[in-house]
C-alpha cells in the first residue's frame, strides 16, 4: 500500500493538472451549444496539441533547471519550412517532413551546445537563438503563404474511427517514443539529478552534460512536431513574432500549471500536456460563456495565478528563513 | 583476511600539496593505506583531513605529488574516475539528490539497464540490498531523499557506497549525524567490509568511535602529516598533543580584566528550535565578548540565526535589555532599537555582493543615515564611508572598485564595516576569520576587543580554538543542539575546549589539562 503513497506524492503536481482539465473541460463542453461530441473534441484537441507540443519541449529544459525561450521561435521555424517542404507526392512529403524535424534537432543542439559548453546562462543564451531562429523564419516566410500535403495534413488533424482525434494520437505517440525512453534513461535521470543538485550530481559521477544536452536537443524536436502541426492545420508558413512570443511565454505557464518545478528536478511532461490543455481550455470557457474575447488574457492569467498559489502553500511551512530564497 | 601492514599496500599518496588562493591545505602530505584494515585519520578542524579525502576521491587536483594504487601511479580527474578504481567517499556534504527516489540514487552513478533504459526492477532489487547491507532496511527504497530526515539520508549515503562495490570506503564525519542505533549498526558493517578485505578510512572527531573501530590512525595538523601509529598505542592525551601541537602565537589583545557587573542587554532563555537548538540559556553584559564552541553543525549557526531572527517557530524567549521581545526579521533585530548585527559566515552569498563597489556595499547598510527624503548625500556618505575604511584599515584602490576585486580578508572587512556603520549594540559572528590571513585576523581580533571595551556584547562563534581562547571571556560549548558546557576565564584551555566539544567525561578533561597545562 505505502508503494501507493509514494506514486501519489510523485504524481500529485500532474494529477492536479489532470484535474484542473477535467473540471475546465466539462464545464466547457457542458456549456457547449454542440454538447460533448466528436467534433468539439477534435476542435479542442488540435488547439490543444499546439500548445502541448510546445510544453513538452519546455518541460525537458525546465527539468534540468533552465529554461527555453526560444521553443516557440523553433515552433514558427519549422511552421515557414514545413510550408516550402511538406509538399508533393508521398516520398516528397516523407522527407520533407524528416528535414523539418532534423532542423528541430539542430536548433535545439545549438542551444544545448550554447548553454552547456559555452556556459551562457540558458535565459540570455535562448533569447539570442531565439531571435535567430525567428530571423531565419522570416527569410524563408517573408509573407504567409506556402502549402503543405492536404492529405497528410487531413490525415492528422482528422479522426481516426470517426471518433477518436488524430492529433491526440500523435502526441501519445510522442509522449511513448520520446518521453518515455528519455525519463527511464540514464541520461534523463541525469537531467533530473542535474536540475534537481548539480554538485552532487557531478560528485555522484552522472552524465550531467550529456544528460542535458540530449534534453535541449530533443526539446528542439518536440516544438518542431509543434511547428509541423501548425502546418497542417493552417496549411501555410507564417512567421508571426507575437505567437511565437505568446507559445514561449504559455509554455511556461503550461509547464507551471502542470507541476514542473521551475527551480528544475520534478515533473513530467504528461502533468505539462494536461497544463497545455487545461490553459488552452480556460480561453475557450470565454467562448461558451459569450464572454467578449477580450477577457481572455486577463482570465487565463488569473486562473495561472490561482494554480501556482496552489503550489505555494509548501512556504508556509518553511521554518528557516533563508530557505525561501531557494 | 588479515593482511600484516608488511605487505604492499593498497594505496599510497606521496608528497601531496594543495593551495586554495593563500592558504594551504595542504603539505607534502602522505598516506598509506592497507587492504583489509580501518584507518583512522585525526586532526582539528582545517587540519586539511577533508582536502586529503577530496584528492584521494578525485574531487580536486593536487598542486604537486602522487598517489599509488595496487603499486601504479594513477591520477583522478573526476569522481567518477575514481569510483571506477575502486575508490568510493562518503562525504561530510551528502551527495544525495533530493528530488529522486532513495533507490534512483542509490544506483545513480551505474543504473542497471535493459534495451538502453533504466531495469527499475534491477534497480529496486540492488537498492533493497544496498539498504540491507547497510543496516538501514526501514527506510522505503521510493521515498524521495528530500522527504527523509538526516540520519536516514546520511544511511542511504552509506548504501549508495556500498552498491558501488568499492575497494577503498572514505567515511567522511559519515556518523556525524546518525543516532546511536545507526551508528553500533553502521560499526558492524564497517567491521565484516573490514573481514572482506576492503580498506576503510575513516574520519571521524569522536574518540570513542576511533578507539572502537581503527586498527591504524593518522595525524594531521596544518595540513602536514604528523604521525602514523597502531590504534591502542597512544593515550587520548597523547592523540589530543598530536593534534594540537604548535605554540600559542600572542596576537590577542588582552582582555578585560574588570567583571561586568552591567545588566545584561542580551538574555536566551529555554530558545530551541526543530531538533537543532535545545534548551539555550545564558546572558551577555555590555563589554564582554562570549565565544560558541564545539565541534563544527552542533548547532551554533542556528543559534545566531535564531537571535537574528531568521528561524520560525523557535520557543522559547530572547531578552534584550531586560525586556522580552519577539524577533521576526533581520531587519527588526538590525533596527536602532534593538541593534544587533550579525557577520555571516559566507561573506560571498550572505554578507557582500561581490560585483557592486565598496561604496555600493557599504551604503546600503546606512541609507538612512546619508538619505535626506530618500535622496542620497553624496558629500556625508562619501564622509562616512571614509571613515570606516580608516577605522578598518581596509586595503583598497578606491570606494569604487568592485569588493569581489579585493582580497579575502578585505572582504570581510567591508562585511564587518558595514555592520558596524549602524552603530550595532549587540555583535554575532558567524566564522568570521574562515579563510583569512593571519594579519587581518589579527585585526580582527583587536577590533572585537575595541568595540566590547566601547560597550557592545559580542556573540563570537569560531571553529579555531586558538581564537575562543584568545578572544572570549566567557565559552558556551555546544554538542548536539544544547550547551555542555560553559567555560570562562582560565578554564578556557584547549584541552577543555576539545574534550567538551568531544563530550568526553569532564573530570577526564580536566585531569588531562592539569597533567598538560
Amino acid at each position: 500500500m505505502s508503494e501507493w503513497r509514494f506514486w501519489f506524492a510523485a504524481q500529485k503536481g500532474t494529477l492536479l493538472a489532470f484535474g484542473i482539465f477535467v473540471a475546465m473541460f466539462i464545464l466547457y463542453t457542458s456549456n457547449h451549444p454542440a454538447g460533448f461530441t466528436a467534433n468539439v473534441v477534435q476542435t479542442a484537441s488540435n488547439k490543444g496539441v499546439l500548445l502541448a507540443f510546445v510544453a513538452m519541449a519546455q518541460t525537458l529544459v525546465v527539468i534540468t533547471a533552465g529554461i527555453d525561450l526560444s521553443v516557440g521561435m523553433i515552433f514558427l521555424l519549422t511552421n515557414c519550412l514545413a510550408s516550402w517542404l511538406v509538399v508533393g507526392g508521398p516520398v516528397e512529403t516523407t522527407l520533407g517532413v524528416i528535414a523539418v524535424l532534423f532542423v528541430g534537432v539542430l536548433c535545439g543542439a545549438l542551444n544545448g551546445a550554447i548553454v552547456i559548453y559555452g556556459r551562457l546562462q540558458p535565459i540570455v543564451a535562448t533569447i539570442a537563438t531565439g531571435a535567430v531562429y525567428f530571423g531565419i523564419a522570416l527569410l524563408l516566410r517573408p509573407f504567409p503563404g506556402g502549402s503543405v500535403n492536404e492529405d497528410l495534413a487531413d490525415a492528422l488533424t482528422g479522426r481516426i474511427f470517426g471518433v477518436v482525434p488524430a492529433s491526440l494520437v500523435t502526441l501519445l505517440a510522442t509522449v511513448l517514443i520520446i518521453w518515455v525512453p528519455f525519463s527511464r534513461s540514464v541520461y534523463g535521470r541525469a537531467a533530473y539529478a542535474a536540475g534537481s543538485s548539480e554538485v552532487a550530481a557531478y560528485m555522484s559521477g552522472v552524465p550531467i552534460k550529456r544528460g542535458k544536452f540530449l534534453a535541449y536537443t530533443l526539446a528542439g524536436l518536440l516544438a518542431s512536431i509543434g511547428g509541423l502541426f501548425l502546418t497542417f492545420f493552417t496549411y501555410t508558413g507564417e512567421a508571426a513574432y507575437a505567437s511565437g512570443n505568446a507559445y514561449t511565454l504559455f509554455s511556461i505557464a503550461a509547464v507551471v500549471l502542470g507541476g514542473v518545478s521551475l527551480f528544475g528536478g520534478r515533473g513530467s511532461v504528461i502533468g505539462a500536456i494536461f497544463g497545455a490543455f487545461a490553459f488552452r481550455t480556460i480561453g475557450d470557457l470565454l467562448f461558451v460563456f459569450d464572454l467578449d474575447p477580450l477577457w481572455q488574457p486577463l482570465f487565463q492569467g488569473v486562473v495561472l495565478l490561482l494554480a501556482v498559489s496552489l503550489g505555494a502553500f509548501a512556504l508556509f511551512r518553511v521554518k528557516n528563513r533563508l530557505e525561501w530564497f531557494g | 583476511m588479515d593482511t600484516a601492514p608488511g605487505e604492499t599496500p593498497l594505496l599510497q599518496m606521496e608528497g601531496i600539496s594543495k593551495r586554495y588562493g593563500g592558504v594551504r591545505a595542504l603539505e607534502d602530505a602522505d598516506l598509506v593505506v592497507h587492504a583489509g584494515r580501518i584507518h583512522a585519520i585525526l586532526g582539528e578542524n582545517g587540519a586539511g583531513k577533508s582536502t586529503l579525502i577530496k584528492v584521494m576521491s578525485g574531487v580536486v587536483a593536487p598542486d604537486q605529488g602522487r598517489i599509488v594504487l595496487d603499486g601504479r601511479e594513477v591520477t583522478f580527474d573526476s569522481p567518477a574516475a575514481a569510483n571506477r578504481a575502486g575508490v568510493v567517499c562518503i562525504f561530510q556534504e551528502l551527495s544525495l539528490i533530493p528530488e529522486l527516489s532513495v533507490a534512483d540514487n542509490i544506483v545513480i552513478s551505474d543504473p542497471p539497464k535493459k534495451f538502453g533504459m533504466i531495469d527499475r526492477k534491477a534497480q529496486r532489487r540492488i537498492a533493497v540490498e544496498a539498504l540491507a547491507r547497510a543496516g538501514a532496511s526501514d527506510i522505503h527504497p521510493s521515498a524521495l531523499v528530500k522527504d527523509l530526515p538526516l540520519s536516514r539520508r546520511q544511511m542511504v549515503e552509506i548504501a549508495k557506497a556500498l552498491a558501488r562495490k568499492p575497494r577503498i570506503l572514505i567515511l567522511d564525519e559519515a556518523t556525524s549525524a546518525l543516532t546511536a542505533a545507526d551508528v553500533s549498526k553502521v560499526f558492524e558493517v564497517l567491521k565484516r567490509l573490514r573481514e572482506e578485505g576492503l580498506a576503510l578510512l575513516y574520519i571521524s572527531h569522536r574518540m570513542h568511535e576511533i578507539a572502537e573501530l581503527a586498527d591504524d590512525c593518522t595525524v594531521f595538523r596544518n595540513g602536514r602529516k604528523i604521525a602514523t601509529y597502531k590504534a591502542g598505542t597512544k593515550s587520548d592525551t597523547e592523540v589530543i598533543e598530536l593534534m594540537i601541537g604548535r605554540e600559542y602565537q600572542n596576537v590577542f589583545p588582552p582582555k578585560s580584566t574588570t567583571s561586568s557587573s552591567a545588566k545584561p542587554i542580551l538574555e536566551c532563555r529555554g530558545l530551541s528550535w526543530t531538533d537543532r537548538l535545545t534548551d539555550i540559556n545564558f546572558a551577555v553584559r555590555p563589554g564582554e565578548v562570549i565565544g560558541l564552541g564545539g565541534l563544527d553543525g552542533q548547532g551554533q549557526r542556528e543559534l545566531l540565526l535564531a537571535l537574528f531572527g531568521v528561524l520560525r517557530g523557535c520557543s522559547g524567549e530572547v531578552v534584550i535589555d531586560g525586556k522580552p521581545v519577539r524577533l521576526g526579521s533581520p531587519a527588526q533585530a538590525s533596527s536602532g532599537e534593538i541593534g544587533m548585527a550579525l557577520i555571516p559566515e559566507d561573506r560571498k552569498t550572505e554578507g557582500l555582493m561581490l560585483p557592486m563597489s565598496v561604496r555600493e556595499n557599504l551604503a546600503f547598510a546606512a541609507m538612512d543615515k546619508v538619505s535626506k527624503h530618500g535622496i542620497i548625500d553624496r558629500v556625508a556618505e562619501d564622509r562616512l564611508l571614509d571613515e570606516m575604511v580608516k577605522l578598518l584599515a581596509i586595503k583598497t584602490a578606491g570606494l569604487d572598485i568592485p569588493v569581489g576585486a579585493l582580497s579575502g580578508g578585505n572582504q570581510q572587512k567591508v562585511v564587518i564595516a558595514k555592520w558596524l556603520m549602524r552603530h550595532p549594540r549587540i555583535i554575532l559572528l558567524n566564522d568570521p576569520t574562515r579563510g583569512i590571513d593571519v594579519g587581518t585576523k589579527q585585526e580582527i581580533y583587536q577590533l572585537l576587543r575595541r568595540l566590547a571595551d566601547a560597550g557592545a556584547a559580542i556573540v563570537f562563534y569560531s571553529t579555531d580554538y586558538d581564537e575562543l581562547i584568545g578572544c572570549c571571556d566567557r565559552v558556551l560549548v555546544l554538542y548536539d543542539g544544547a550547551i555542555k558546557r560553559e567555560l570562562a576565564g582560565d578554564e578556557i584551555t584547549e584541552h577543555a575546549l576539545i574534550a567538551s566539544a568531544l563530550n568526553i567525561d569532564v573530570a577526564q578533561a580536566e585531569k588531562m589539562a592539569r597533567a598538560h597545562p
